[in-house]
């Protein structure tokens, strides 16, 4: 119990990850920032949509179809781990409305019951084909972050990008970024007044879809990183913590990136004080960000909340 | 009830084997290879399993069967109040619980980590009811917040407990994916004392928590701690969830309770014999689930077992009784085909009505005049006829003659059509043309009882407002020649 929390050396914790360190945890907090950047800029839409607990499904059904993408193509290249991930995402969907609409279960449950056959299903092609499938357990449920610095590093031309999978992670957050910025106003209407937006001829269906392929990409880029739980950190806590410091969803994209690159960097320093899972210290710290600022927002947070209650309460005496 | 979890678990282990055989063909394919690292051969390895002599074995079976019980119960009671997604978020958040218990003092000491688990678990639901209370947050988004956090709180933990120096920390990572191998005798006592008390709470507060589920606004009214009564159940689910730990792991807990009972949800009405079936459902997975990962060297527990239930829910789901998909394709296709051939005897009926009973036989060319269709197609239906004992064929089959049986169908059917729109007539107001097509539908599905008592109503009247004349009892059921010297007699003629 004694050694749980070792000795806090401000050198080796604070300077050391930016020094000596840096080749190792730079690329670390920068994987980090991106993938809970590109997470949270999705995730303020599902939150707004109500679809956080969609999110949740996704990521951890995504399993089997990278699994067998895995066995299929003997290898972990990128299009057949996104094309498996995108078909198991689809059958999620496809499980719960079936579910849903053929018979008196609630969503809710059907929810519950397609994710957990489906990671269930990958757990165990995982378990079975170890020796094929370069996924093991501990991966799916909180990543390996720290193996991304020892990636042989991508090249262009002349110069060095940097490890493989942050250049994707990369990509993937520019395309995300630049999708919501083309995409902006039929997003923010469908998402907020969906008659509104039938009424000015915004396919709500296809935002639906297209916002779920997005976030199938981006879970899928993600998995390796973070694994399948800790993706829904990534997803909720940078939107669920912008929702409490503004009302305008423009500031609060931007709050949520903020939260990610917070996160991520006192993540870092974290996981190198307690020596413990990367992705899990940079979640930790997400969290530890959302109750503060859940305690001292300036308008919603509870302390502002009881000094208006009880300046009501003298205000009416 | 007290008697009833030992029948279940006799019946239980029994569907088990009947079912295990069948799902266990697709992963004999690949024995080989998971073989690789265990000795024994896979038919070795489940007759140690069945035989039962190993302690091991005992205790992974009995736990199994525990949870089963436990998860079925109250997975029933958050399934029908549509909290599935809390007992999902409550599972992964007795991570961090799990953790501390072990660090408490260092050894996988049952208590201390139920202990440790249950905090964690009643923090987490607490923190969740907090957060949407006090803030705009939305319900799923809190879950998800709660769900993750925790998660991530416990993945620390266990990381940084792999790489302290301690010994006995092996098998910690099992409570992620779970391993029924390593249930010990303490690790069981303590399952059978939490389901005994599982059961018994729910027995005892059946009637209150029935209420609470279905109708909280009635139960508040009427006196019952509404509030409490959803805490205690929170608490039970809670205590349910960390005893299933060890044998289905933190990750999917969620599914042994959602899935088990969602299938009994399937198939019944009735909530006691939901939380029985649910009970059943649980223990047969569990028990399945056990089997499966125990044939392969060092599979884990949890994926078996809910991959089970979910099998036995698909199996609801195509084939309840009552919602099942199939069940309700076959019984719309054979409703399409029994209105389809009563129209046919309609069509007869009528035909032998427009010559006055003249004839015997209807030909198919008079048939498909009347039903507007091709001579092919009428033949189809005729055939159709004879096949139901409704109608005999002959010359080559371009005649048809109606059986008794077929007469009587055929005569009530018309009488219903007529009742019905001399019904409408008469006591709705509606206008003669407007009747038909309502009474088109009616026909085939007015009982005995409703079309006396229209006769009673209509004063046993003999004409329908088109002026056709309204077949009554004595043309029905009239008495046909028992002889049958000659086929062609004529059923179609009044006596």
């Amino acid at each position: 119990m004694k050694d749980l929390i070792p000795p806090f050396n401000a050198q080796e914790v604070l300077v050391m990850p930016w020094t000596d360190g840096l080749a190792n945890f730079g690329w670390i907090a920068l994987m980090g920032f991106l993938v809970a950047a590109a997470c949270g800029l999705i995730g303020n839409y599902l939150i707004l949509r109500r679809m956080a607990l969609v999110g949740d499904a996704i990521s951890h059904s995504v399993l089997p179809g990278l699994a067998i993408a895995f066995l299929l193509a003997g290898s972990r290249g990128t299009l057949p781990m996104f094309l498996g991930a995108l078909a198991a995402a689809v059958l999620t969907t496809l499980i719960i409305e079936v579910i849903h609409q053929k018979t008196r279960v609630k969503q809710d449950a059907a929810i519950g019951i397609a994710f957990s056959s489906l990671f269930a299903l990958g757990v165990l092609l995982i378990s079975l084909f170890a020796d094929k499938v370069d996924l093991d357990q501990e991966c799916v449920l909180y990543g390996e972050i720290a193996l991304v610095p020892l990636e042989p590093m991508t090249t262009l031309g002349a110069s060095t990008l940097g490890p493989p999978s942050v250049v994707r992670m990369a990509l993937v957050a520019v395309v995300v970024l630049a999708l919501i910025g083309l995409f902006y106003k039929e997003l923010l209407v469908s998402s907020f007044d969906p008659g509104l937006a039938a009424t000015l001829g915004i396919n709500a269906t296809l935002v639906h879809y297209a916002l779920m392929s997005m976030l199938s990409v981006v879970v899928v880029s993600a998995f390796e990183a973070v694994g399948a739980i800790l993706v829904i950190a990534m997803l909720i806590l940078p939107g669920a913590t912008a929702s409490l410091l503004t009302h305008r969803l423009p500031r609060a994209l931007g709050w949520s990136v903020l939260h990610a690159a917070l996160s991520s960097v006192l993540g870092v320093h974290l996981s190198v004080w307690l020596d413990c899972s990367v992705a899990g210290a940079m979640v930790v710290m997400g969290a530890v960000l959302f109750a503060l600022v859940w305690v001292f927002a300036p308008e919603q947070g509870q302390i502002a909340r009881l000094r208006r209650h009880r300046a009501d309460a003298t205000g009416t005496a | 009830m007290r008697g009833r979890p030992s029948s279940h678990s006799q019946a239980g282990g029994l569907a088990g084997l009947l079912l295990l055989a069948l799902l266990w063909l697709p992963f004999t394919a690949h024995a080989a290879k998971i073989g690789d690292i265990s000795e024994t051969s896979l038919s070795e390895q489940a007759w140690r399993f069945l035989s039962f002599e190993d302690p091991s074995v005992r205790y992974a079976v009995g736990g199994s069967l525990l949870l089963g019980v436990s998860c079925g119960l109250l997975g029933s009671f958050i399934v029908v109040r549509k909290m599935a997604l809390v007992g999902d978020a409550l599972s992964h958040a007795v991570l961090p619980g799990v953790a501390l218990g072990f660090l408490w003092n260092m050894t996988k000491d049952p208590l201390a980590i139920f202990l440790g688990a249950t905090i964690a678990g009643v923090l987490g639901t607490g923190t969740v009811s907090l957060i949407t209370r006090t803030t705009r947050l939305k319900e799923d988004t809190a879950l998800g917040l709660v769900l993750a956090s925790f998660f991530a709180v416990g993945i620390c933990l266990l990381t940084r407990i792999q790489r302290m120096s301690v010994s006995g920390q092996s098998g910690l990572d099992k409570y992620l994916f779970g391993q029924a191998a390593a249930i010990g005798p303490d690790d069981l006592r303590l399952m059978a004392v939490v389901t005994a008390l599982v059961v018994v709470i729910v027995l005892l507060l059946y009637k209150e928590l029935l209420m609470a589920s279905f109708d909280p606004g009635f139960a508040r009214v009427s006196g019952f701690p509404v509030a409490w009564l959803h805490h205690g159940l929170m608490l039970l689910l809670a205590f349910a969830v960390v005893i299933s730990l060890q044998a289905v792991g933190v990750v999917l807990v969620s599914a042994m309770l959602i899935t088990p009972a969602a299938a009994a949800y399937l198939l019944t009405d009735r909530m006691s014999r939901m939380l029985a079936l649910a009970a059943l459902v649980g223990m047969v997975s569990g028990v399945l689930g056990a089997f499966c990962s125990f044939l392969g060297n060092n599979l884990p527990t949890g994926p078996f077992m809910v991959l089970a239930a979910s099998l036995v829910f698909a199996l609801a789901f195509l084939f309840s009784p009552r919602q099942g998909v199939v069940v309700r394709w076959w019984r719309q296709r054979s409703r399409a085909r029994r209105t389809q051939r009563e129209n046919t005897l309609k069509a007869i009926y009528h035909v032998l009505e427009s010559r006055g009973f003249a004839g015997e036989s209807v030909s198919l060319r008079e048939l498909a005049e009347r039903r507007r269709e091709t001579i092919e197609d009428v033949r189809g239906q005729a055939g159709e006829l004879a096949r139901h004992g409704l109608a005999t064929l002959h010359e080559e089959g371009n005649q048809v003659l109606l059986t008794p049986g077929g007469w009587q169908t055929a005569a009530s059917i018309v009488r219903n059509h007529r009742l019905w729109e001399l019904y409408l007539t008469h006591e709705a107001r509606i206008a003669a043309d407007h009747v038909h097509d309502d009474a088109e539908k009616i026909e085939h599905v007015l009982g005995e009882e409703v079309v006396r008592e229209l006769e009673r109503q209509l004063d046993f009247a003999k004409q329908d407002p088109h002026g056709r004349a309204i077949p009554g009892a004595e043309e029905i059921h009239r008495p046909f020649s028992s002889g049958r010297s000659d086929e062609l007699l004529g059923y179609g003629k009044p006596q």
